[in-house]
Parts: C-alpha cells; structure tokens; sequence
C-alpha cells in the first residue's frame, strides 16, 4: 500500500507535466541527426522511385537533394520514406519527416486546414485521361458512361468527379490504392480510361505492355501545381526549403550548371557573385553556409538539367518543358532576385 | 465481550473495501490517461493549426463511389458517401459469414468423411488456402476475373439476359410492379404459419409420438404462397434486360469483379479455418454417442441432428464467433482490389477534408460496431444451444 500512495501521484504529475512538449526548429533537428527525412512517391517513374540499382531517382528525389546540399553542403544526407497519397500529410504533421517532395498538389484547404506549407512549385502540372486506341475516342468529353481507372487520396477522384458533373455525363470510378495494381487492371481492359496527372500518365504509359495502343486525351482538366511542403510555423525551414527549389530555377536563369559552375565562380555579373556567395549574404539570412547555392546547382543541377534528367524529352517520360519552361521561354518557372 | 463480528476492521485490511478502492483508482487511472490523451492530442492539433470536429460530414462529398446501395451522386455529403461504404462494407461481410458458415461446414465434415478421396481432397484445400496470405489471394482473384474475362462488347453469355465481362456479371431483372408488394407480404405470412407449424409439430410428438412431414411442407408453404400471389396478380414477367450501350452495359444489374473478387477471398480463406472448427467439434462428441443414438434407431440425419450437432456446436460456436470477425474485419483489404468499402470511402474522406482523427475514429466506431453486435448475436445463440444440464 505504502508503494501504491507514493507511486499514485508521481503518476499523476508526470502526465501533467508531459502534456507541454515544445518542438524545436527542423533546421537544428536536421543537423542533430545528419540527414533530411524525406518523404517521397516510391513508385514514380520520374518523380521519386529507386533505380535497378536501388539509387532514389526522380525530379522530386532531386528536390530533396538541393535541400540536403544547402544545408550540408552534400546533396547524398537524405533518406527516403515511400508515402502513399493517403499517409503523405499525417507523415508530415507527424514528424515522420522533415519535408515532404512527393508530387503533392498545392490547394487552399491543404494550405490551411492540414497545418502544413507548400513551397515554390517544383513541377506545373494537370489532370487528363490515358484511354486505349481502339476504344476510338478523340476527346474527353466522349466519355460519358464509362467506367474510369482512379487512384485514391489524391485531388483527382475530386476533379473527374467534377469535370463529369459539369459536362453532364456520368462515370464510374474503379478505386485502387497501389499505382501498380491501378495500371495492371486498366492496362487489362477493367476501365475504359484512366485518370491521373499528365505526368503520371506519361510514366503510367511508359510500363504498359504495348505504349503505342494508348493515347493521353487533349483534354487538361484541372490545374495540379506540385510543391514540396513542410510543416506550418517553422518559418526558417520554409525559406530554405523555398529558395533551395528557387536556386535551381534562377541557376538556369543566370545560365549556370553544373558544368559550368565553376568557370561562373569567375564571373564578374554581380548576380551571379551574390548566388555563389562570392558576395556574402543570402547564406547568413538563410541561416546556412555561404556556398549553398553553389552545392545546390554544383551536386544537383541547375532547374533544366534536372528536368531533362528526370522527365525530359530523352527519357521514356518524354515529357515536353511547356509550362515548367522558365518564364523567358513561355514557362511559369520564375524566381525572385537572390538578393 | 464483543464477538468477532462486531470487532471493527480497519479499513486498509478489509478486502471487500479494498477492493472497491482498488476498482476507483483503475477507473481514475484509466479516466486521466484518456483526459491526457485527447487535451493533447486537441492541444497540438490547435498548435499545428489543424481543423478539427465532424463538421465536414456535411459538406458536399464531390467523388463518385462506384457501387452504391442506393442513390448517391457527388453532389451528397460527406455523411451520405459514408453510409453507402458503410453498408458496402455490411453487404459484403453478411453474404461472406453465411458463405463462410456453409462452405466451412460442408469441408469440415468433408475432412471426415470415410471416403478416402473426398477427405484428401479436403485436406488439400484447407491447408492451401490457410496457408497463403488473403491479400495475394484477393490480387490472385482480382487478376483472374480482369484478366481472363472479356471486355463488355465481346462479353460471354452463358444464358440469354446473363453477360459475363471484365466489367462483372450483368443480369436482367424483373421490373418493379405492384405484384411484388403482395408476393413478399405472402412470403412473411408462410413464414408466420411455419414457425407456428414447427411448435405445433413438436407438441404433438411429444404428445402422440407421431412425426409430422414438417420440412416438405414447410418448403411447398415457403415456395407456393409467394407464387400464388403473384400468379393471381397477374403474373408481371417485364424484365429490365442489360443492352450494351456506349462503353458499357446499361439496365440490369451489376456484380461488380471488385465485389466478387473480395467476396470469393474472403469465403475461401476463411472457410478454410471455420472447416478445422467445425472438425474440431464433431471430434469432440465421443464415438459412443453415435452408437448409442443409433442403437435406439435413430436414422443417420437424426443422429447428426438430434445428438452430435447440439453438443459439437458448443465446442463450435466461440471460435466460429472469431472467424465471423476475421471475416468482416479483413474485408476492409478491399482498398487494395477497388471495391469501396468503409475503409476506402472513409480514406478519400481523410484525404480530402484532411481530418484523419476523426476519420480513423469513424473507422474505429463502425468496427467496433460490427464486431460487437456479431459478437452479442452469437452469444445470444451460444447460451440458446447450450447443453442444459438436467
């Protein structure tokens, strides 16, 4: 008894005590342990998925690589966690990892209700429909009645819902949770279409069994700005995870790979000095080493290289620079001045 | 002098009142880790800045599920969407468990059947499919029917109005008609007069010792009232007939492969634990039982009926109790084959309002729910079959 009457509020007062765990900031967190937790696809062809050789490759591989080399001046001091759509976020929230570059969709209520931050977008994207050839349809709004391929968790069940709806046809969706189940039964004849982003279905389309017997309808029904997040309130976090992605987007700008960078150090364009560093001061407002933006274009690659890397035209995505083109070629793809 | 029992316990060496302070001080325990538990988690989420509450079941849900139960377009609520995984989800478990029960039954006394053949044979299914995982065999099953089956325009029509594709089973149905509303009252009515029948009958045997025909004529009430009503209405034969339209079958109804595919895992899987229970149980009746019913001339169905099935279902019935849950409780891999159960509905759910506590807790409660009342339903029936002791 006596053991019970001292252990009873110790109980009791560790319980109170523990309710006020404070989180410091991921930066510190990040550099205590080595290495970036990043959360990724793991089944992305293109986007994040291990070679052969089971080396991450991807265009959102290599954003969480730039991240890594500003903060430790090596892009290799990441690990990977595969999320499905579903556990993406709660990874996040969680602290399961420190950021999240898993082609996720940038919306408002993402922005706001789920507690996280996107970031400057890594890849502009938009949903479209993969149908078989000699289902002989030319367009999506041909598709009223038939039965659609989706994947769940994503903005896309929300969008073809929503694009039927408005074009007054009916559908019926097949939900599968794994993208390679998804494909096998579409590629088998179960749906008559399939939805996902056009980039997916670029990558979906490059395993099937014959890719020449599909074709990606012209229509884009919604737009799907993919940007890495990370948790909201950590402020410094958020700007090296932002400009990490912006350095790669003004590199290509400046005219600066990774060939080339260290000709560019050089170089007597002031803007180019201010992004290496040879001018001090983006790394201190940052929090991080000078070279941060020299590691980043130096061990990853300036935004196009990236891109033709991944996803470009001389891969089997081939995929066409269009609105991920900079903002002097046509493109979206704008930084602000590093300055 | 004082006697024994007048003398004053004091409190700490009372048992029965240390008892009852030892139940408090679990309860408190118990009551401030739950309080801990959900101030905390409440206390992040505000920290985080995430959205809490059920308020989104009713925002509008706009995600189209596949198969419903009854009307839902995407333009219904969050609530609505769920209640049709919710009865998905109960559709699917109710036509497994009774599957289950009967397949499980006829393997399990297969098992022991004297001929050599039949009992290898049964041997060999219930070790094969204990012994692989139900998620490959539900990919093994969705795969075969996606894989072998025909697409809709070169779909197989084994009778006329019966199309099997890769798009499920299409089957012609009659179309609504009044008849139908006095065909099914005439079903419940032969039902009443069976049940009376069946007291009656067993009255009268205790009385006279005669036996009264009861299942043929339980069966010819069952099938002839419902069928008299509906020739006498007319006999409506209008049947809503499948057409191949478009991209796709249009009247009719739909068995979905999602839908088969689950239902086929999950019966095969589990039947195959629920026939070593049901052997388990015959086993557990002594031999002499049987050749003591026989020795005062029972018949072979009698013996079974009357002697081994009341005793072996006590053995029976708790385990059964289990695999009925495994059951309900593994239909939710269905997220895996496409088939819009709770667990599927629920996710997107999450995904979309972002509310994952309240989504999961949802998922909990309908489990819960589920298995609780499986759970009292067989209990109930345990302590109905129970061997009353005379």
């Amino acid at each position: 008894m006596r053991e019970l009457k001292r252990v009873v509020p110790a109980v009791v007062a560790a319980f109170c005590l523990s309710a006020g765990v404070a989180m410091a900031g991921t930066l510190d967190d990040v550099k205590a342990k080595g290495f970036i937790q990043a959360g990724v696809n793991g089944e992305l062809f293109g986007f994040g998925k291990p070679d052969e050789k089971g080396v991450w490759r991807g265009l959102d591989v290599d954003t969480a690589r730039a991240v890594s080399a500003a903060v430790f001046g090596d892009a290799d001091k990441v690990k990977y966690t595969p999320l499905t759509a579903k556990t993406r976020f709660t990874a996040l929230q969680s602290g399961e990892v420190d950021v999240l570059t898993r082609n996720a969709t940038q919306t408002l209520s993402r922005d706001t209700d789920l507690g996280l931050d996107f970031v400057q977008v890594n890849y502009y994207d938009g949903q479209g429909f993969l149908v078989p050839k000699k289902l002989g349809v030319k367009s999506a709004k041909e598709l009223d009645g038939a039965t659609v391929c989706v994947l769940p968790g994503t903005t896309t069940e929300q969008n073809v819902a929503d694009y039927f709806r408005v074009n007054k046809m009916k559908m019926k969706p097949v939900v599968i949770e794994s993208n390679a189940e998804l494909a096998k039964a579409f590629f088998a004849g179960r749906c008559d279409s399939l939805t996902s982003d056009a980039s997916q279905l670029a990558g979906i389309r490059a395993v099937a069994p014959a890719p020449a017997d599909y074709i990606i309808l012209p229509e884009i029904i919604s737009k799907e700005p993919l940007a890495p997040a990370v948790r909201h309130g950590d402020n410094q976090w958020k700007d090296i995870v932002n400009y990490a992605v912006l350095a790669m987007i003004e590199a290509e700008e400046l005219g600066i790979t990774s060939k080339n960078i260290d000709e560019m150090m050089t170089s007597t364009d002031p803007r180019v000095q201010r992004f290496l560093g040879l001018t001090p001061g983006n790394g201190k407002a940052l929090g991080l080493d000078e070279k941060w933006a020299y590691n980043i274009v130096k061990q990853v690659g300036n935004y196009g290289e990236v891109f033709e890397r991944n996803v470009g035209v001389n891969t089997t995505l081939m995929i066409e620079r269009g609105l991920n083109a900079l903002w002097t070629n046509g493109g979206l793809m704008y930084s602000p001045p590093f300055k | 002098m004082k006697t024994s029992a007048q003398e004053k316990i004091p409190f700490l060496r009372d048992p029965a009142k240390l008892a009852i302070l030892y139940q408090f001080l679990t309860l408190a325990g118990v009551g401030l880790l739950s309080y801990y538990l959900v101030h905390n988690t409440l206390a992040n989420l505000e920290r985080q800045s995430i959205s809490t509450g059920f308020d989104f079941l009713n925002r509008e849900a706009s995600f189209e599920i596949g198969e419903t139960l009854f009307q839902y377009s995407a333009a219904d609520s969050y609530g609505r969407a769920l209640a049709i995984g919710f009865l998905n989800t109960l559709l699917v478990s109710f036509i497994g468990v009774i599957l289950t029960v009967i397949l499980g039954t006829l393997l399990g006394i297969a098992r022991l059947s004297s001929n050599w053949l039949v009992a290898k044979l049964s041997a060999i299914y219930i070790e094969v499919f204990q012994d692989i995982p139900i998620l490959l065999q539900l990919f093994f099953w969705y795969a075969f029917f996606y894989e072998i089956l025909p697409s809709p325009r070169q779909a197989v029509s084994p009778f006329a109005g019966i199309f099997l594709c890769n798009r499920g089973l299409v089957f012609g149905v009659p179309f609504w008609h009044e008849a139908y509303k006095y065909v099914f009252a005439a079903f419940v009515v032969a039902c009443v007069i069976v049940f009376f029948l069946k007291k009656w009958a067993a009255k009268r045997q205790a009385a006279t010792g005669q036996i009264f025909p009861l299942v043929r004529v339980s069966l010819v009430l069952l099938l002839g009232l419902p069928l008299i009503t509906w020739w006498l209405n007319g006999a409506p034969a209008a049947m809503n007939v499948p057409e191949l339209s478009g991209f796709n079958f249009k009247g009719g109804v739909t068995v979905s492969p999602e839908f088969t595919a689950l239902l086929l895992g999950l019966v095969l899987y589990t039947a195959a634990f629920v026939a070593e229970v049901v052997r388990a149980g015959i086993q557990s009746v002594t031999k002499g039982q049987t050749e003591a019913a026989m020795s005062i001339g029972l018949k072979q169905g009698q013996v079974l009926q009357l002697v081994i099935l009341p005793q072996a279902l006590r053995v029976i019935v708790p385990p059964l109790t289990s695999q009925m849950l495994n059951l309900t409780k593994n239909s939710s891999l269905a997220v895996a084959i496409g088939y819009p159960d709770f667990v599927s509905v629920a996710g997107t759910t999450i995904n979309q309002t972002g509310q994952a506590i309240e989504g999961v807790a949802l998922i909990m409660i309908v489990y819960l729910v589920f298995s609780l009342s499986t759970s009292a339903f067989m209990n109930w029936y345990n302590k109905k079959i129970a061997l009353v002791e005379r």
